[in-house]
């Protein structure tokens, strides 16, 4: 599904991704962990398209097409959803109506009729039961005056209802206490399935326990220095990323 | 035509008024006439040397030889449709070329201790309750077009409220401007007498039949007794051809409550003032404000909110959007009183660019003279938010809506204030109209 092949980038002068090589298979659950300033939001951002990140380097192919011929919008359409570490803001844009377009774009670009508002109401009103949010969260201005967990549920429902093919997770489960952890891990529990694949970024372990991962790299100052399956996570648990990063040194 | 020629024009114009005012007309009302047009005379049109004027030059205006409509111009219900708003159940005055026009006005069923009438009507009948209120908040010395509007005098509303009337249904006043000539003006003038603890809405609503490229000089004098609640709505959609200078002037009396939806869509050059004056404790006003300019557009607002008594509150919040070569003027002024203390000030004014050629100035100014007070303002001026655009691009939005979405949404915060839904809906319309890039936005999302 994801092909990274010695993806590097910049941001500004600085150069953070140094070759990263990543394949993601349809049906995979992968982990990338690593410390702060190792490159994991960047690669995010990259993957999602922002301004200001420029890819210097190497190349990436998402279901056989160039990612970087993609704007960011059409990325979406394509079936891949960014989480973000901040989801933004969105003053006087209500939750609904942000809901409402996104799923519309897609059935768009699909070739599928637009959603008529009942059908739409109910099929949101289910996934939010799955975040225990609020239906009053529908009618509130995107992310506004939200808790950092309730942003975190917001960007989970936002997947639960656009059901992408390849969801990438930015440190979604940074500042969450343990309930609303649950709540974010079985949301992308629901996710997961063989035709579907998730990247979860992060720099704690915890997250794992909740979501098993299929595979985990360890990025460190913007290359993976080492893969493995779930028991890597439990090994930097006991050894902190100081031992990985000095065994591969 | 030459400066000379239009003194020339304008002094005749005054004279012929004189020469007209017949011998029904109390002294009261030929002195203020007379001392309106004899201001008017002296100062001319203001010119941007002046430091109310800086940023708006009225030379578009001053260079015309304005004269008033002489016949009835054409008038029809679809007409009215098309510029009224859908849905909304209203008694009406409607207004051409600043004229009261009765048989598109429906003033039945009001309730009783409510007035509602022409001020031709009224001055003609019987003027003298309108002796406390007609030109006594708006003086000929605050600008040459208040008193303009005071010596040129023709027709407009008159609204009085009893003591604890409630006025359930708004009242509508459709001011508009046909295509009866390039150079006709007009001078509305809104009366607003709001008794002790009474309550209405009323839309004061500027706008032009196709092709209209008049100049409409308004003035409207409210006084809100103690306790009274005042929902005033000044909506400008003329053409974008027309000229459109205002002038509100809002006193408040013990513990009453104005809120002002201002919204600015039309007109090629137009200038407002809002003056409120907070005599009484506990009065407050709420004022809200959109302004949108494009293509060679030219929008101006001053407010000026005098706190003269203690436990005063305002409540300001003016939003501007610029497109195209547009330009908007934003000037909010806050005045607190030696002795108003306990006063509660907010003024906020966000601005919005959408074109490199588009500018807005926003000025706030605080004058504070009392120490126990709480006095907050803001002001910006930016281009849509980055951030925002990618987030809703990475949901599938594409940039022409995204933008379209954040736009609408910056104005959409003023305007989800306005307590009218047919009006707040058939303006939003307007405005994804005038917005190019919001075409596809479904504004009741």
């Amino acid at each position: 599904m994801l092909k990274i092949n010695n993806l590097q980038a910049r941001v500004e002068a600085a150069e953070i991704l140094k070759g990263i090589d990543l394949e993601v298979k349809a049906g995979e659950v992968h982990a990338i962990m690593g410390p702060n300033g190792s490159g994991k939001s960047t690669l995010c951002q990259v993957l999602g398209g922002r301004d200001g990140y420029e890819v210097t380097g190497g190349t990436v192919e998402y279901l056989g097409k160039d990612l970087f011929e993609l704007e960011p919008e059409e990325r979406a359409r394509e079936g891949i959803l960014l989480g973000f570490q901040y989801p933004v803001e969105i003053p006087g844009v209500k939750n609904i109506y942000l809901l409402k377009e996104a799923y519309n774009a897609q059935r768009k670009h699909r070739g599928e009729p637009e959603a008529d508002t009942f059908q739409f109401l109910k099929l949101v009103r289910e996934k939010l039961k799955t975040m225990q949010m609020d239906e009053s969260f529908l009618h509130r201005a995107v992310n506004v005056g939200f808790s950092g967990g309730e942003k975190k549920r917001n960007e989970i429902l936002q997947m639960l209802v656009l059901e992408p093919k390849l969801a990438l997770l930015d440190e979604t489960d940074s500042g969450l206490d343990i309930d609303a952890l649950k709540v974010v891990s079985d949301g992308v529990n629901r996710l997961r399935s063989p035709d579907r694949a998730i990247v979860l970024v992060t720099h704690y372990q915890r997250l794992l326990s909740h979501i098993e991962p299929d595979f985990v790299h360890v990025l460190s100052d913007g290359r993976i220095i080492k893969s493995g399956d779930k028991t890597l996570a439990h090994e930097l648990e006991r050894n902190g990323y100081h031992g990985i990063i000095e065994e591969a040194a | 035509m030459s400066t000379n020629a239009l003194s020339q024009h304008y002094a005749e114009q005054v004279q012929r008024l004189q020469d007209g005012l017949p011998g029904a007309i109390p002294e009261w009302l030929a002195g203020r006439r007379r001392g309106a047009a004899a201001r008017f005379s002296e100062a001319g049109f203001p010119d941007p040397r002046q430091e109310e004027w800086k940023y708006t030059n009225v030379r578009p205006i001053a260079a015309k030889p304005f004269v008033a409509a002489v016949t009835d111009a054409p008038m029809s219900e679809d007409a009215l449709r098309a510029i009224g708003f859908e849905g909304l159940d209203a008694y009406r005055m409607v207004f051409v070329d600043g004229r009261l026009r009765a048989e598109f006005s429906d003033l039945a069923d009001l309730p009783s201790g409510v007035t509602v009438q022409g001020l031709s009507e009224a001055l003609s009948s019987d003027p003298d309750p309108l002796e406390p209120l007609l030109g006594t908040l708006a003086h000929d010395r605050f600008s040459s077009f208040a008193a303009a509007n005071m010596a040129f005098l023709t027709d407009g509303a008159v609204i009085r409220l009893g003591k604890g009337v409630r006025l359930e249904r708004p009242l509508h006043l459709l001011i508009v401007g046909s295509a009866g000539g390039p150079v006709t003006w007009s001078h509305p003038r809104v009366l607003i007498q709001a008794g002790e603890g009474s309550e209405a809405t009323v839309i004061e609503h500027y706008a032009d039949l196709e092709g209209a490229s008049g100049f409409t000089n308004t003035v409207t004098e409210l006084r809100a007794e103690a306790g009274a609640q005042l929902r005033h709505y000044l909506l400008q959609d003329h053409a974008d051809s027309a000229y459109h200078v205002g002038s509100l002037f809002i006193q408040q009396r013990r513990d009453s409550r104005v809120t002002s939806h201002n919204v600015n869509l039309g007109g090629r050059l137009v200038r407002h003032d809002l003056n409120v004056d907070l005599t009484e404790p506990g009065a407050e006003i709420e004022l809200n404000g959109l302004f949108l300019v494009g293509g060679r557009q030219h929008v101006d607002t001053h407010t000026r909110v005098h706190h003269s008594s203690p436990h005063t509150t305002s409540r300001e919040q003016y939003r501007g959007i610029g497109q195209g070569h547009g330009r908007g003027v934003f000037k909010g002024r806050v005045l607190v009183e030696r002795g108003a203390q306990k006063t509660d000030a907010q003024q906020h004014s966000a601005n919005l660019l959408l074109s490199p050629n588009a500018e807005i100035d926003t000025k706030p100014e605080l004058e504070i003279y009392a120490d126990d007070v709480k006095c907050a303002h803001g002001a910006t001026v930016g281009q849509l938010d980055e951030t925002s655009m990618y987030y809703l691009r990475s949901r599938g939005i594409d940039a022409e809506a995204a933008r379209g979405m954040l736009v609408f949404a910056f104005a959409d915060e003023v305007l989800e204030r306005m307590e009218l839904l047919p009006v707040r809906t058939s303006i939003e319309n307007r405005l994804a109209a005038r917005l190019p890039e919001a075409g596809a936005i479904d504004v009741i999302g």
